[in-house]
């Protein structure tokens, strides 16, 4: 059997989250009556002309900087030359021999809690085009509907070196570019509305051989489900074309999520000739050090940065780094936590735990968790000074966040202050005791384990509420003989 | 009445002499007895006319007018007007109304300007003869046998006819200062920049540039300096402070230097024109000009880029042409393929067609080193040229067209002789130098123009030393006959 | 540089325009005779030349980020040939 190696890609569209489109004053507002946000310069009017957005260029500056990526002072715009409905000017303003961020890099965190360095070979700006509707009814049948609202939304696409060797590599990288865009700032990243597309370059070829196989371009993936089994099974394909001693045939390929498989694009076969030139109607985009330096100032503390200072100052490990850094609303969750209670590895515990649990179950983000960082850090407060236990903790945070109140409310409302007033505790055990004689023989004899009844007894009788290394010491020290 | 300058007929205007109803009901008049011997405009608005200059003749009352107000002038028709057809010669857009007006028209309009209407052209401004437009060709009034020019020959044959004071136009190759020459007329091309290019139907964006065709310099001046000026929504606009350009018109030519290149006087010049030329260099010579010979080396490239450059451009800027969002669009198409090609193959006339055909090629793959690439490196030294040859001499000049008006239909089955028309206008187009042509001596009574070039914003100057010359001469007086 | 009847196929392909089959030859030597003019350009070493794309030496102006175009559908698709419930239409587009 032949051993074969998976070699990805990805190109991502992101959605720039500016107010205006990119050449245009038009708004960029998502799910707005057809055509009603496509102005004539979207239209592609005879006419028209384009002037930049600056808040896209801002945005994508950011980007470059935030995967250290060198910023380019001079970079082109370029007309994509193509025929098709939804791009109404018969071409797409992008950049093309010179982009505005070249070479950076980011690190993945793969499953077995390994770094892996991903190439980003470059980023540029470019316009969106709109969509065609597919609708039986229009026009009495036969006809698609072009809706050109998107048309002119500003974009940042972000091109991969080819350094993926699995669809989970592609995911954790897909991810990674996801939760940086958001947490700096550029872009909703929102899958559903086609903020964040992500396009994969996929080849096989046998393990050790240098030379990249042909490549297949999954077009237009929407959720990072939908990434990992596109490539899987373009993947499977690939290695059961060659194996059949067939040759794979370069082209695009489109995910259909019910059938799970991936299909030619028949629409896009023909050799594509897109006559890339200098677009004439803009001028070279040139930033000076202001512009740059303005553009980043309050560029936020990056995720790496904060997963190793997670590590080194809270110390915590890799995992638990990784996913407080997921986005920056929950390492800031963390760190306020954190900062309430001065206990790093109970609060990471919580975040990752109940809280993220919760979070899941109720699928919202931690900008909208009924349980806010203060609520968190108070019932935690509780458990440090042993007004809870840490099982009963868990009671207070769910009704915490069926909204009860906060933590304080929670356990007076619901009796559950622990029990540490040694003057109730010492005849609720004197009395356990004396009720069972036989397990106090025998654990004088020496079968220790039947300790672990005894607490369990206590711990019934007090409903939970006593304090475990109390018990464990009274117990100890009753067991004993001693008064 | 037609035969008064601009600034004579705002006097007139502020004097009640007569009313901008009056002139325009004049011109309006003259257009409908005259032009359909021409074919100069495509579309007369004469009700908004008349209503335009009721406004001014209020507004000049009000003396709250501008400084064209109530003189009524026509716009080429790639120029956007909002209510009124912009039709870019092309069957493709014969019933586009555009939303918006083009900038050029908007400070025209500020300015008070009456639109008489818009004036025939080579389609999409592709031409040099006028014989491409979907509206059939314009006719020379100095021999209604022979083309006015192109592409802004609807512009100058009306302007040279008294059709309108004047007349905007556009020039990408020579467009507005070969049929300047052509129709006997004064055209002026701006620095590529000066003018905004919003909302005029683009045909080649690195060269298009908007001006003015008018009866002299001091006319050209008038309406130049209502139209100049930055733009925020065109962003090849320049944002360089425009001078007054009438105020500028008496500069003295003494210890001008002028330069003749040599390159502008070789084979395929009409000795006759020639002739002409060096005589009204003579007369500049003799206000005080020193005329000495230059060389600008790499010129005779500069039909070949162009023809690199601009079918390039153009063949993405009529890409949007596509029968869906407006336009022409085929009856019963098949599918989205055959609404595209038979859309476009309807609507566009067999130059345009040629030209986009060669700008897909020289762009595709294999094909964009060799020529587009090599087209815009050439470009740089045609235009490295010009700054070394302004190192020695304050104006360039030259032929505007190596030869007078040639006959209709003499060139329209050789498109390569039809390019080298342009052979001496192209140049300024492709380093987006100023460039102007005003009628000197004719030659078999058909008109000959001599072209003026000048480095970057330097339309001030062009203008007061064609105006010196006009003060000395009488050519631009000149009308031609049966439109006096 | 001669262009044969299947070039011109090739490049009115991908310009959208039908030519009908009458017109291929006289295109084709058209185009020729254009692309011959252009080869004179060869003539010249450009080894050392920087392209110029741009007459003026300028660099592109920056837009603020603000929406300044109100919804004019009405009159923008008034110009259009074919529009139902706010779409443009075109034969329906295969993927």
């Amino acid at each position: 059997m032949m051993q074969w190696e998976t070699v990805i890609g990805l190109e991502i569209h992101t959605q720039l989250a500016t107010r205006s489109k990119i050449f245009s004053g038009a708004p960029t507002a998502f799910g707005a009556e057809p055509n009603t946000q496509a102005c004539a310069i979207d239209l592609g009017l005879p006419g028209v002309l384009p002037v930049l957005n600056a808040e896209a260029v801002r945005l994508a500056v950011r980007f470059g900087k935030a995967i250290g990526a060198e910023i380019a002072r001079r970079s082109i715009f370029a007309r994509k030359n193509y025929f098709y409905p939804d791009l109404p000017k018969g071409y797409q303003i992008s950049q093309y021999e010179l982009p505005i961020v070249g070479e950076g890099r980011v690190e993945i965190v793969l499953d077995d809690a390994t770094v892996k360095s991903v190439g980003v070979t470059r980023a540029h700006l470019e316009e969106d085009a709109g969509k065609s509707l597919h609708d039986d009814k229009l026009g009495g049948g036969g006809y698609s509907g072009i809706d050109l609202n998107r048309a002119g939304t500003p974009l940042l696409e972000i091109v991969s070196e080819p350094d993926m060797r699995s669809p989970k590599e592609a995911v954790a990288y897909a991810r990674k570019i996801h939760q940086l865009v958001r947490w700096i700032g550029i872009s909703d990243g929102n899958m559903q509305e086609g903020s964040f597309r992500v396009d994969a370059n996929v080849s096989v070829r046998p393990r050790g051989q240098t030379l990249f196989g042909t490549r297949t371009e999954i077009k237009n993936l929407n959720s990072f489900r939908f990434i990992e089994r596109a490539i899987q099974f373009e993947v499977e394909r690939q290695i059961d074309v060659i194996e059949g001693g067939g040759t794979v045939v370069q082209e695009t390929r489109l995910y259909d999520p019910e059938r799970d498989e991936t299909r030619s694009m028949r629409s896009k076969e023909e050799a594509n000739d897109y006559r890339y030139f200098p677009d004439p109607d803009l001028l070279p985009l040139e930033l000076d050090v202001a512009f740059i330096v303005d553009a980043v100032a309050d560029l936020p503390e990056l995720p790496d940065a904060r997963r190793e200072r997670f590590h080194i100052q809270h110390g915590l490990g890799e995992y638990d780094a990784s996913l407080l850094t997921g986005s920056r609303d929950l390492a800031d969750y963390f760190e306020a936590v954190v900062a309430a209670t001065g206990e790093p590895k109970l609060a990471a515990n919580w975040v990752n735990g109940e809280l993220a649990a919760a979070l899941n179950r109720a699928d919202v983000e931690i900008a909208q968790s009924p349980v806010s960082a203060a609520m968190l850090a108070g019932l935690i407060r509780r458990i440090l000074d042993q007004t809870i236990s840490g099982k009963l903790a868990k009671q207070v945070f769910e009704a915490m966040w069926a909204g009860a109140g906060d933590a304080d409310q929670v356990i007076r409302a619901q009796g559950l202050r622990q029990i540490t007033d040694s003057g109730q505790l010492e005849p609720m055990i004197e009395a356990i005791i004396a009720a069972n004689p036989d397990q106090v023989s025998q654990y004088r004899a020496g079968k220790e384990k039947v300790f672990g009844f005894f607490v369990g007894q206590v711990m019934k009788e007090s409903k939970g509420k006593a304090n475990p290394r109390q018990v464990n010491e009274i117990l100890k020290r009753k067991l004993a003989g001693d008064p | 009445m037609q035969n008064k300058s601009i600034a004579e007929m705002a006097a007139d205007l502020r004097l009640r002499s007569y009313s901008s109803v009056e002139l325009t009901r004049h011109y309006l008049e003259r257009i409908a007895r005259l032009d359909p011997g021409l074919n100069s405009f495509i579309s007369v608005a004469a009700e908004p006319a008349l209503a335009a200059a009721e406004h001014a003749d209020r507004a000049i009352a009000a003396g709250t007018a501008g400084p064209l107000a109530g003189i009524p002038i026509a716009h080429k028709d790639i120029f956007c007007t909002s209510g009124l057809k912009t039709s870019c010669g092309s069957r493709m857009l014969d019933r586009f109304i555009a939303p918006y007006d083009a900038t050029v028209v908007e400070r025209l309009a500020a300015a008070g300007a009456v639109v008489l209407g818009k004036t025939n052209m080579d389609e999409f401004a592709m031409g040099s003869s006028n014989e491409t437009s979907y509206y059939g060709p314009v006719r020379n009034p100095w021999d209604p046998t022979r083309v006015p020019g192109g592409s802004s020959g609807g512009s100058a044959a009306a302007v040279a006819a008294r059709l309108c004071a004047a007349a905007t136009g556009t020039d990408t190759g020579g467009s507005i200062r070969q049929p300047a020459a052509l129709c006997g007329v004064t055209g002026i091309k701006p620095t590529y920049g000066r003018c905004s290019r919003w909302g005029m139907i683009a045909f080649a964006s690195s060269l298009d540039q908007a001006g003015v065709l008018a009866r002299s310099a001091a006319d050209a001046a008038c309406v130049l300096d209502e139209m100049a000026g930055f733009d925020p929504r065109d962003s090849t606009s320049a944002d360089v402070a425009v001078p007054d350009y009438v105020d500028s018109l008496d500069e003295e030519i003494a210890g001008l230097r002028i330069g003749l290149p040599k390159e502008y006087f070789g084979a395929g010049l009409d000795g006759r024109v020639a002739a002409s030329v060096h005589e009204a260099t003579k007369e500049l010579e003799r206000l005080g000009a020193d005329v000495r010979d230059i060389s600008l080396p790499n010129s005779p490239l500069s039909v070949p880029v162009y023809y690199v450059v601009a079918p390039a451009e153009c063949s993405s800027n009529l890409a949007r042409f596509d029968g869906v969002r407006y336009g022409h669009r085929c009856e019963d198409p098949r599918d989205l393929e055959d609404l595209y090609k038979r859309s476009r193959a309807e609507g566009f006339g067999a130059e345009v067609q040629r030209r986009i055909m060669i700008g897909t090629y020289v762009l595709s793959a294999g094909y964009y080193d060799a020529y587009y690439l090599k087209a815009q490196k050439i470009r740089h030294l045609i235009a490295d040229d010009f700054q070394r040859a302004f190192e020695e001499v304050d104006v360039i000049m030259g032929p505007t067209a190596p030869t007078t008006a040639f006959p209709l239909g003499a060139k329209m089955d050789d498109p390569v002789a039809m390019y080298l028309n342009d052979i001496y206008t192209i140049a300024t187009n492709l380093a987006g130098l100023p460039g102007m042509s005003i009628p000197v001596a004719p030659v078999d009574g058909l008109p000959v123009g001599l072209q003026l070039i000048g480095n970057y914003f330097q339309e001030a100057r062009l203008l007061s030393v064609a105006h010196r010359f006009q003060r000395a001469t009488h050519w631009h007086l000149a009308a031609p006959e049966g439109f006096q | 540089m001669s262009l044969d009847a299947s070039d011109i196929e090739k490049i009115a392909h991908l310009a959208r325009l039908a030519v009908a089959p009458e017109s291929i030859e006289r295109y084709a030597a058209d185009l020729s005779n254009i692309l011959e003019l252009v080869t004179r350009m060869d003539a010249v070493d450009t080894h050392a030349v920087e392209p110029m794309a741009h007459p003026l030496h300028m660099s592109q102006r920056l837009r603020p980020d603000r929406v300044t175009e109100p919804d004019r559908r009405t009159l923008l698709q008034a110009n259009a040939p074919l529009t139902e419930r706010g779409l443009y239409l075109v034969p329906k587009v295969i993927d």
